[in-house]
């Protein structure tokens, strides 16, 4: 019997021929990574394991970008845990302030996910390197901690669903809506425990950046890992990043799926998902008259250059709304960079928006952006749960970075033509 | 084990299990102070050891952040049993040693301050308060092994020793 995708990768690691849904496996990981609330975490449990030292030391990284840099005594405590533990074990990928990024916006930047790899991170959103074509699975501390030990982590292996989108992109539209759309119909839940395959016409045309920006969100579905086959544009993105040799993995013909969902790009407008669950979507031209006091544009979803682009696409020669504040934060030094060479900046500064260094800031509600009671925004970002940007009583609506720049322009939800 | 029953509904997600403004920390006691505080405010006052959470569906969903069992384990919850769990809080709370059940049934049919009792080994659950027994399925072996050695690292230090 064939194998998916997914199934196929946990084979290959865990030293076996075949293996099923439901399977619990030993398996080889490639990549080991936390950051600066997870990573403290397993560093002590990693000393109460008793080896002196990690399995390997280009196999581990270490991103600092939840609360730095650090805005408090006690997040600077956390980070020094960092900075002391890649030291003391000479670890070849830690990123200080200055080198550092939105994990998930670097990695796939340094060559550090690679298609048929397995990448495990203390961080839900390790996801996002499906994108590449790997198994790429958010794990606890504790898990990042036996697997800096021993190298391996233990799976069981996901069921897979596979996802097809045909037909052609509408104006606007990027591989954020894709993921909205697609939780707005399966469900928070709707995909849990299960690896999706994401695969059709419109996932081909998809850049690497909107790739990323698609598969980052597999985990809003409950889903261990999202995945899209290894194509030309994987092999170009890699190409000049790869820090390792790799071996592309594809599903077999015969693989067996879960379900076989299919959607038509002609039904997908721009999302926007409503407080306070990522499923709660509607189409832009169903979400009414909302007014917002914040416009987020960053974070490991939408964070990249691709991202930026767009928005000072929208923004070029306006200004931000008067009742309206704007943080835009690049997700990599490079994209900041870049940002900057491109003129970028200089945009979003014309239009009076802030644009911050890399950091997750806002995104989780810890600095750079904290929401006050009975406060709006709309972000590019992945969560709107109830407190996730601050407040308990504040309000996240999360939309692609045409529309969140849109209405940074307007000062309410908008679709993009409204300013263009 | 046997407690009095806190309920809460679906989709409790790691933020509301513990905010991302505590995460300055990560000692389990200072989280235990804030754990569960945005879905219900009078949580971490009332809570006593041995106490236990039911929950509906997609339990612990969101994050990664382990400070969310870490958390409820160190407030001395002693079981939480729901419809289904987010699965980064399942594997989670198996690595740490906090005992989780999924059973439909049970979720749906206890109330808040039911008394219950646990028996994890059979996978049995029993509803004092309503005199009704609910069954859920028992851990896997592989799991049970992790839960027997005290948690992942156990394990690990266990393996480590067989080479
Ligand atoms: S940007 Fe947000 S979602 Fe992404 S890693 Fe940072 S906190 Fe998590």
């Amino acid at each position: 019997m064939g194998m998916t995708i997914a199934e196929k990768i946990l084979a290959r690691h865990a030293g076996k021929s075949t293996v099923k849904p439901g399977e619990l496996v030993n398996a080889k990981v490639d990549m080991v990574l936390g950051n600066d609330i997870t990573a403290p975490v397993a560093i002590k449990e990693f000393r109460r394991i008793g080896v002196e030292k990690v399995f390997d030391q280009e196999r581990i990284a270490l991103v600092p970008d939840h609360f730095t840099p650090n805005k408090d005594i006690q997040s600077a405590q956390q980070a020094k845990l960092l900075r002391d533990f890649a030291r003391e074990q000479e670890l070849t990928y830690y990123f200080e302030v200055g080198r550092m990024g939105i994990e998930h916006a670097l990695l796939p930047e340094m060559g550090l996910a690679l298609p048929g790899e397995i990448i495990i991170g203390a961080d839900s959103h390790t996801c996002t390197y499906g994108a590449l074509g790997a198994l790429a699975t958010g794990v606890g501390s504790t898990d990042m901690a036996a697997a800096m030990a021993i190298g391996e982590a233990w799976f069981k292996v996901p069921a897979t669903l596979k996802f097809i989108f045909n037909g052609q992109l509408q104006p606007w539209v990027s591989g954020k809506d894709l993921i909205l759309y697609l939780i707005g119909k399966i469900g928070v839940d709707g995909a849990l425990y299960r690896s999706m395959e994401f695969t059709g016409e419109l996932i081909s045309a998809l850049s690497m950046d909107s790739r990323l920006s698609m598969c980052n969100m597999a985990i809003e579905a409950g889903a261990k890992c999202g995945i899209i086959a290894p194509d030309q544009v994987t092999f170009d993105y890699v190409a000049a990043r790869a820090k390792r040799d790799f071996t592309p993995v594809y599903a077999d013909e015969d693989a067996e799926y879960e379900k076989v969902i299919t959607f038509e790009g002609a039904d997908i407008e721009p999302q926007v998902a409503f407080p306070h669950l990522p499923e709660n979507t509607r189409g832009i031209s169903e979400v009414g008259e909302i007014t917002v006091d914040q416009v987020v544009i960053g974070s490991c979803t939408n964070g990249r250059i691709e991202d930026l682009r767009t928005a000072a696409q929208i923004m070029k020669g306006k200004k931000v709304a008067k009742n309206v504040r704007v943080i835009i934060i690049p997700g990599t030094q490079n994209i900041l960079r870049q940002a900057i060479q491109e003129g970028l900046v200089d945009i979003f500064l014309e239009a009076e928006a802030v644009v911050s260094t890399p950091t997750c800031g806002p995104c989780l509600g810890g600095h750079m952006g904290v929401l006050a009671e009975g406060e709006r925004a709309v972000a590019t970002t992945n969560r709107n749960f109830v407190g996730r940007m601050g407040h308990p009583r504040s309000e996240v609506y999360l939309a692609n970075p045409a529309v969140a720049a849109a209405s940074a322009v307007t000062g309410k939800i908008s679709a993009p033509e409204e300013v263009m | 084990m046997q407690g009095l029953v806190w309920k809460f509904g679906d989709d409790i997600d790691t933020d509301a299990i513990i905010p991302a403004r505590y995460l300055n920390t990560s000692d389990p006691q200072a989280l235990a102070k804030h754990v569960m505080e945005d879905a219900d405010p009078t949580f971490p006052q009332k809570v006593q050891p041995g106490h236990i959470i039911v929950a509906l569906k997609n339990f612990g969903c969101g994050s990664s952040r382990e400070h969310a069992p870490l958390a409820i384990k160190a407030a001395g919850i002693s079981c939480v049993i729901a419809h289904s769990f987010a699965r980064i809080f399942y594997r989670n709370a198996i690595n740490i040693g906090l005992p989780i059940l999924e059973c439909p049934e049970a979720a749906e049919k206890i109330a808040a301050g039911d008394e219950v009792r646990v028996d994890l080994n059979s996978g049995t659950i029993y509803n004092l308060t309503k005199d009704e027994t609910y069954q859920a399925a028992p851990f896997p072996s592989f799991m049970q092994d992790i839960m027997d050695k005290g948690g992942l690292i156990g394990y690990v230090q266990w393996r480590l020793q067989q080479q």
